[in-house]
């Protein structure tokens, strides 16, 4: 296992380097220097002096990729490319360009979006598995489909309505919660309780759906058979057979997105104001802020990386068949 | 009622557990024990909502505000830099133009816009000189002033806002100038040094500052302009390129220089009235060298301890949190010098109200929370809730709060009436236009055939039209290049004949649009003189003689999303009207800029806002020398007209005076004539406020009003009070129907297991 585990990690080094330089390219094809410079100083008075020297300031007076005036070595080292990357393998993402540093950055506001993401995922798994168990529970009956067109209809409903609506309704008619903002510690709870209900509700239709296929099709099986067979009841051979088996693909697909969770939702976090990452990317691309976009999508790879990695794990302790070798 | 329904079950339920003669079996006593769980839980949380019935559960500040006088706003986009050297955008501004302070500000009352002392003692002495370096007369020709002193001198007593880098020991040294690498690592923001200090401020502390705009490493965005104005810039930055920031204490620049320790110099070339406008802006504040000394140890910016995010000022206020991915927080200074509130302004401003707090010390407010707000929707509910002070109107809620009455003015609704809320309107110092490039074989150039082209598109571009459909009425159609509250601007006469008739009152706008104009003043040409000047032009009917098919015109913007849309089709067809065909070339922001800066746009729209209240900062727009192509300046046009120009280096050195008035008008006129612009608008600022937000004045050229602002806290708790009561029936009803469709369901179930175990 640990060997399998070293060579997953040696196979990510040429994955995230790919990735470094698609970004690089994809970034320097739409931006060039000059246009990031313009961006950073502004619409006034932004002479061709000015930006020279915000270039030569912030690094990009060199070549992109290759420094063909250069000698040695140094036709690699002294390009944009390579000074910009070196220290994002080291995760030292160094400074933004307007001037802040961006690991700290990311450290202040990584909590913020996790706070919203893993209460919404835990409740949501929760209250999913509970709401599909029931309609299993009921199959055949008027009350498996009322769940269903009740799934479906929650499914057909923008993400934006729940948040706009639950806003209207319970942050401004009933006045029960604060509309938006946050606070720090305890102080919080007041302001996660609205986008948490939000986010749980709005993904009850495609969630409990999909729980409710997997515990269906566990349910035909011959060892749940022979467990109501043995004389034991319609819930206890769900909660004690079922569900355990249904869980090795629904561990799996949450294991495989927990270490995303950081990297926070762009809407939501919009919306409620959270100081969290989710937009921390869309504005540096909007600024053109090359730095924080090479850093977050190499953040964002590293962790599915870890994810995938995290979920392989995952399969050995939850299914005793699967070895890792 | 609910409650009484609950307590009944409750008993009910209680009796039959506790009734010794009523016998149950196991699965009947399993249900009623849920049941008298749920009802405790009902019960319970009944009462917890009477509890909180009286408490404002949306209330989005967790702090006590005690005693303290506390202003919430909002805002949308983080500022990047709190650097006065550095920040220059509007959203910048709102924060550093509280903390600190440049010699000079706008007096909050009078208009027009005027200059006042700030830290300065008196307005500066202004010392022309001849090449030779003597004093001239203040008459003396422009030609013989090469240079120009502005003698500056500052108040004594005035102190810094207490902060580390001012800290010192018991023996006078610097408390954190010499920080080693754990104090640097225990370190996680700026409060964590914990002892601060404070000093005078001096006139070197200017002189430092304006050494600061020089240093390439700072970059200061007015670094290019300056080279221009103050003597011996350009050399200083060359000077001390490769020097630390720390270094220019001791390297003296020539155009700056501290005479005392309380007054200092600044030397100018030539004749540039308008500087003292540039005194005004936090650009030219005070530094003390302390702060970069401070700052610019090793580990501190890693950690983001940096000038451009903790600031350290003589303002009113200081920065007590900054994070913009948040809040902002501003604490009243405690070290803050005497400065009160003006006790004139305009004649109408007594009867106002304006001039209750005359002679008071100012600021009144003791914390100000900027509140990180993207989103409309809940920025607006909060207003109307009463959690934040003030707010602009969004499209959305436009209809909300805004309506039209019949004699074209606006006016609140009634709901926000009801709730006292103030309505502020004021026409920014900012225009919109459509500018033609000038270097276009098309619509360029200097020819009858363009003019005409030119004037056509003019008339037939509706921005009455615009500005009702895209801006909520909220603008002003511009007759030329200045807006309203400029030198020069006159809304009497100004009226743009080339696109407009006078009506002398006979005319009237629209019945469906009233706002448009005012009654009786410009009314835009037929759409038929349009399509006359085309003829004249040699368009005739819209088609090009040399493909004799419709002329095909080039439109180059930016705004490529699906929310610009209805504006680009909105352009198109205003081009139909004379028979052009206009093709949008949208394209993404850098090619954009880089088409105008290469001069391969042909129509585009662009905006000015201005940096100061003077018609040089608008007509340098046109001038010849500032064509973007050529010289890579503001003039996006490319316009160039020798008489204009002429005119424009004429009028810009000159004092508001009648000969200046007449030259600003032979200069509108010129490029009315010429049009290079189709005029666009100046937008119209429409903002609301509480009825407990006192000393409300539009001024657009200073940033520093927070100090002038007083907040009737009394009235902002009661009516947040009255206006916030949480209401709970709802959810009590809800959770009752919930369990009332769950009986079926747990029926459904003992059905079930009854079933299996047959």
């Amino acid at each position: 296992m640990t060997q399998y585990i070293i060579r997953r990690l040696l196979y990510s080094l040429p994955l995230l380097m790919g990735v470094n330089i698609l970004t690089f390219v994809l970034f320097f094809v739409v931006n060039s220097p000059d246009d990031m410079a313009r961006m950073q100083l502004g619409q006034k008075h932004v002479t061709v002096q000015a930006i020279a020297n915000w270039k030569q300031q912030h690094g990009y007076d060199v070549p992109l990729l290759w420094n063909s005036d250069a000698q040695g070595e140094k036709k690699i080292t002294d390009t944009i490319f390579y000074q910009k990357s070196v220290g994002l393998f080291l995760f030292r993402f160094g400074v933004s360009d307007s001037g802040r540093n961006i690991g700290a950055d990311i450290k202040e506001r990584a909590w913020p979006s996790l706070a919203v993401a893993l209460p919404t995922l835990v409740v949501g798994l929760l209250v999913n598995i509970c709401f599909a168990l029931m309609m299993v529970l009921f199959r055949n009956s008027y009350l498996e489909h009322a769940g269903i067109v009740l799934c479906v209809i929650l499914m057909s409903i923008s993400s934006l309505f729940y948040i706009i609506g639950g806003q209207f309704f319970i942050g401004k008619v009933l006045r029960l919660v604060p509309i938006s903002g946050y606070d720090d510690g305890m102080a919080a709870i007041k302001f996660l309780i609205l986008p948490v209900l939000i986010g749980v509700f709005s993904g009850i239709g495609s969630g409990a759906r999909w729980y409710r296929t997997l515990f269906l099709e566990e349910v035909e099986k011959d060892y749940v058979r022979t467990a109501r067979a043995k004389g034991l009841s319609e819930t206890q051979t769900l909660f004690q057979h079922v569900l355990p088996n249904a869980m090795i693909p629904i561990l799996t697909g949450v294991v495989v997105v927990l270490p995303l969770l950081f990297m926070g939702s762009l809407i939501m976090e919009s919306f409620f104001s959270i100081p969290g990452l989710g937009s921390y990317t869309i504005d540096a691309i909007n600024s053109q802020d090359f730095a924080i976009v090479r850093a977050m999508v190499f953040l964002g790879s590293v962790l599915y990386v870890f994810g995938l990695l995290l979920t392989d794990i995952s399969y050995t302790l939850v299914d005793p068949r699967v070895r890792l070798s | 009622m609910t409650l009484i329904l609950m307590s009944s079950l409750l008993s009910r339920q209680l009796l039959y557990l506790l009734h010794p003669c009523r016998r149950m079996n196991t699965q009947t006593r399993k249900v009623r024990v849920s049941v008298l769980m749920m009802s405790v839980a009902f019960l319970a949380a009944t009462f917890s909502c009477a509890a909180w019935a009286s408490a404002q559960l949306n209330n989005p500040y967790s702090d006590d505000e005690g005693e303290q006088a506390v202003l919430y706003e909002s805002f949308s986009e983080r500022p990047k830099h709190m650097d006065p050297a550095v920040a220059y955008s509007s959203n910048e501004y709102a924060f550093i133009s509280q903390i600190y302070e440049p010699p000079f500000q706008y007096h909050y009352l009078k208009r027009p816009y005027q200059v006042v002392p700030l830290t300065a003692t008196r307005m500066p002495d202004v010392i022309y000189l001849n090449p030779k370096g003597e004093k001239v007369s203040n008459g003396a020709n422009d030609s013989d002033i090469a240079f120009t002193d502005y003698m500056i001198e500052i108040q004594p007593g005035i102190r810094y806002q207490p902060h580390p880098a001012l800290a010192k020991n018991a023996q006078g040294d610097y408390d954190y100038h010499q920080l080693n690498t754990s104090q640097i690592d225990a370190a996680t923001s700026l409060y964590d040094f914990t002892a601060t200090g404070s000093r005078e401020l001096t006139a070197e502390d200017y002189v430092y500052q304006i050494k600061r705009l020089a240093h390439p490493k700072i970059q200061s965005p007015i670094a290019e302009i300056m080279k221009n104005y103050i003597v011996g810039f350009d050399d200083f930055s060359k000077q001390v390129k490769d020097k630390p920031k720390t270094a220019i204490r001791d390297l003296p620049i020539t155009g700056a220089t501290a005479l005392s320790r309380y007054q200092y110099r600044i030397r100018i070339k030539g004749k540039y009235p308008q500087f003292i406008y540039w005194l005004a802006m936090p650009f030219f504040s005070p530094m003390p060298w302390e702060a970069d000394v401070f700052y610019d140890q090793a580990g501190l910016a890693d950690k983001n301890i940096t000038l451009d995010w903790f600031p350290l000022g003589t303002g009113p206020y200081l920065m007590a949190e900054n994070n913009p991915n948040r809040r902002m927080i501003l604490l009243k200074n405690p070290l803050f010098h005497i400065e009160t509130y003006p006790s004139e302004g305009e004649s109408e401003d007594k009867q106002k109200g304006l001039l209750v707090d005359a002679g008071k010390q100012l600021p009144f407010i003791d914390k100000v929370v900027f509140m990180l707000e993207k989103e409309t929707i809940p920025y607006w509910t909060k207003f109307l809730q009463g959690y934040y002070d003030a707010s602009g109107i969004a499209s959305d809620s436009f209809d909300q709060a805004i309506q039209f009455t019949g004699s074209g003015g606006v006016a609140l609704t009634p709901t926000m009436l009801e709730k006292g809320i103030q309505l502020q309107t004021s026409v920014a110092v900012s225009s919109f236009y459509m500018g033609f490039n000038m270097l276009d074989a098309t619509v360029g150039g200097a020819t009858e055939q363009a003019r005409k082209l030119r004037q056509a598109i003019a008339i037939a571009v509706d921005y009455e039209e615009y500005i009702s459909i895209f801006t909520n009425g909220r603008g002003v159609a511009a007759q030329g290049v200045l807006p309203p509250g400029i030198y020069g601007f006159d809304d009497k006469t100004g009226i743009n004949p080339y696109v407009y008739d006078n009506q002398d009152g006979k005319a009237s706008a629209p019945a469906h649009a009233p706002y448009l104009r005012p009654v009786g003043k410009a009314q835009r040409k037929k759409i038929d003189a349009a399509r006359e000047l085309m003829t004249e032009a040699g368009y005739a009917g819209g088609i090009d003689p040399k493909t004799k098919e419709a002329l095909i015109l080039y439109f180059d913007t930016a705004a490529a999303g699906v929310d610009d849309r209805p504006r680009m089709n909105w352009y198109r067809k205003q081009f139909e009207k004379l028979g052009i065909k206009l093709v949008i070339r949208a394209t993404d922001y850098n090619r954009f800029q880089e088409k105008m800066r290469t001069g391969n746009a042909q129509i585009f729209v662009w905006g000015w806002n201005a940096d100061y209240p003077d018609p040089e900062n608008f007509f340098f727009l046109l001038y010849g020398a500032n064509s973007k192509v050529k010289h890579g300046g503001e003039n996006a046009a490319n316009y160039h007209n020798p008489e204009f120009d002429r005119l424009f280096e004429q009028m810009r050195n000159m004092d508001n005076s009648e000969q200046r008035y007449r030259i600003i008008q032979q200069m509108q006129e010129i490029v009315r004539r010429d049009a290079p612009w189709v005029f666009g608008y100046h937008p119209k600022n429409f903002s609301l406020f509480h009825g407990w937000y006192k000393n409300l004045k539009p001024n657009l050229m200073a940033n520093n009003q927070l100090k002038y602002t007083r907040i009737d806290t009394a009235a902002r708790a009661e009516k947040r009070q009255q206006w916030n009561e949480p209401v709970f029936w709802p959810l009590v009803l809800g959770s009752v129907v919930f369990v009332l469709m769950f009986i079926p369901a747990v029926n459904a179930y003992r059905r079930r297991v009854k079933e299996t175990k047959l």
